[in-house]
């Protein structure tokens, strides 16, 4: 069953605003707080989107892959149940507590499951004999429901993590996932500007993957590029908006190609040529060596991004820094934002305060043995 | 006069602001500022704002004689298209600073960001002055037409990274900009060349140096003890050619 492209668009230039910070000690902070940083940034959005990425939010349900979805349609909700039932132990459903506000007007259904796929003939065929992994696996289920169940959608994938996202401002999206209720010790928000594609639900930012999330303030402009090199590993674009493709290609390059984020973040906003040449003979190769395999990785355009996992936080900027990103310290936290001001309404007295260079990752890891 | 800012929505304050200013007010203390966009712009009187907490961006846009004195950082596009006046800021500051401002000054202690002094211009007495006296990102002076931008690289918060950034001086083709203590010129724009300075030339430059040592109560003679270097455009139409050829 293929779906039918509802847009035409292909991808979404914005302003939008972001925030986001860790605990690097594992503290659990409230909701609370990354609701009033993201707040404070109230209009660099436009109230047609609006999410939150939040870390260790399910410790009870650590173990189990945590599916958040998104039903258009009870339809859609009955096929994927089956689907899931089919391929997956269900170890708990629910669902996503909401609260009905005047600000969201006909919002669709949040449901979540906290699933470890069956030992099936697929699965085993899949693990055994064509070396995947079991995240592997779930990737593959993840874009199967996405494409191919018209009108659900999944909205994150990861384990004790959670995304949360829709279509207003992000403290009515806050106000109706109840995030207040939840506690976690990496957060990130995204307030939506969108311009080209359509302000919709599944369009609100962050953009996940298994625990990857990502949010995200500018344009792809190598959207198309980027969307057919992904195609190629296997992932499929159902998003209608840029910021997916980073999500993927995250994944590809660090989970599945062994990269670290510090190289990843190079494939992604690498030197121009003209840079490589003045540094020396050891960086020049490697980064060469980079940008020729991951040329089609290349984002191009202006961003900002903050993209979160389990382990840590990393916030990284365009080459030549079109968006603005701002970071700080304070004791065991580290704070990333569009604004300082977004930072200071949370965390008044930082310990330091800067913004970082074009393509230049600030990372921000938890510490060994946190968890 | 006092204003508390304090959760006050930027339409509003800016509301109190020009109602103050309206209203003949001289000095204005704004406190607890946090994010609060466009403070000061296109105000028109001889007025002194102080700016307790991080003003949000666009602070003294369009603005025409007041002065702005920030206690703490300031954010992007400070003194956007200003015309005359004066923003202090006793922090760093972020991008797109002084952008097509044409007159007045504005004097960060700190790091400033990318794209400086993108686009200042002068006209017969209108000569913008920018003074950053920590390091600067990416395209300092980019498409620079007019005025005066003036780096130190010495109050910073960021001692391991370099003075200035790449692409320094892109499409600059009016103004001067003066660096403290030389520039590296691997990163230098094609568009521009390293000069010393003339004895006037000194002489101008220590006119804007005191007046910034007064505001931050510097040593002055500490800032002048290194060599300062001036980069000029090598040409008032840098892209005359880039499509064709121009006629003559």
């Amino acid at each position: 069953m293929k779906k039918k492209p509802t847009h035409i668009f292909q991808k979404d230039i914005s302003n939008c605003g972001l925030t986001g910070f860790i605990s690097k000690t594992g503290k659990l902070v409230e909701g609370e707080v990354i609701i009033k940083s993201i707040s404070l940034m109230h209009d660099r959005g436009n109230g047609l989107g609006g999410g939150f990425a939040a870390y260790g939010i399910y410790p009870e349900y650590k173990e189990f892959f945590a599916f958040h979805l998104m039903y258009e349609s009870g339809m859609a909700l009955q096929l994927t149940e089956e689907y899931l039932e089919e391929h997956f132990f269900v170890e708990q459903q629910e669902d996503i507590p909401t609260r009905r506000i005047a600000a969201i007007a006909n919002p669709p259904v949040f449901k979540r499951y906290f699933v470890k796929p069956l030992e099936t003939a697929d699965y085993k065929e899949a693990v055994e004999f064509q070396n995947m992994t079991v995240e592997d696996v779930i990737v593959g289920h993840v874009m199967r429901i996405n494409n191919e169940i018209e009108g659900a959608f999944v909205v994150s994938s990861g384990k004790n993590m959670g995304a949360f996202k829709g279509v207003g401002y992000p403290e009515e999206i806050a106000d109706f996932f109840r995030l207040e209720e939840y506690k976690g010790y990496i957060w990130t928000a995204h307030n939506r500007f969108p311009t080209n594609t359509p302000g919709w639900w599944g369009g609100a930012h962050p953009f996940t993957l298994l625990d990857w999330s990502i949010v995200h303030n500018g344009e792809i402009s190598s959207y198309g590029i980027n969307k057919r090199y992904l195609e190629m590993y296997g992932y499929l674009c159902t998003m209608l908006t840029d910021t997916e493709v980073v999500a993927y290609m995250l994944d590809l390059l660090i989970r599945k190609h062994g990269l670290t984020p510090e190289l990843a973040s190079m494939a992604l906003a690498a030197p121009f040529w003209d840079m490589i040449d003045t540094l020396p003979e050891d960086e020049r190769q490697l980064l060469t060596a980079i940008r020729q395999v991951y040329g089609s990785g290349l984002l191009n355009g202006p961003f900002a991004i903050l993209f979160a996992s389990n382990e840590g936080l990393i916030g990284l900027n365009d080459r030549v820094k079109l968006r603005p990103l701002v970071c700080a310290t304070k004791d065991d936290f580290v704070y990333m934002a569009s604004e300082e001001a977004a930072i200071r309404e949370i965390c008044p007295a930082p310990d330091h305060v800067w913004s970082p260079r074009g393509g230049e990752p600030v990372i921000a890891k938890l510490n060994p043995g946190v968890f | 006069m006092k204003i508390d800012a304090q959760g006050v929505y930027y339409r509003d304050l800016n509301t109190k602001i020009r109602e103050a200013v309206a209203g003949g007010a001289d000095k204005i203390d704004l406190v607890n500022v946090n994010g609060q966009y466009f403070i000061g712009d296109g105000i028109n009187k001889p007025v002194t704002i102080t700016v307790n907490g991080v003003p949000g961006n666009d602070l003294g846009a369009f603005m025409n004689g007041a002065t702005i004195i920030v206690r703490d950082n300031g954010q992007d596009n400070i003194g956007n298209t200003m015309n005359a006046g004066k923003v202090v800021v006793h922090g760093h500051a972020g991008d797109v600073l002084g952008y097509g401002m044409r007159g007045g000054r504005i004097h960060i202690l700190k790091d400033v960001g990318y794209r400086v002094g993108i686009h200042m211009k002068s006209y017969q007495d209108n000569k913008p002055v920018l003074v950053a006296g920590g390091k600067a990102g990416d395209f300092f002076g980019e498409y620079m037409a007019g005025g005066v931008l003036v780096l130190l690289g010495m109050f910073t918060d960021a001692p391991e990274k370099s003075k200035h950034g790449f692409r320094f001086g892109t499409g600059m083709h009016g103004g001067v900009i003066y660096v403290r203590g030389g520039v590296d010129e691997a990163k230098l724009s094609t568009e521009v060349g390293v000069f010393d300075l003339t004895p006037e030339d000194r002489q101008e430059l220590e006119g804007y140096l005191q007046e910034f040592s007064k505001d931050f109560k510097l040593d002055f003679k500490e800032i002048m003890r290194e060599k300062f270097v001036k980069i000029l455009p090598k040409s008032k139409r840098p892209y005359g050619n880039m499509y064709c050829a121009m006629p003559r």
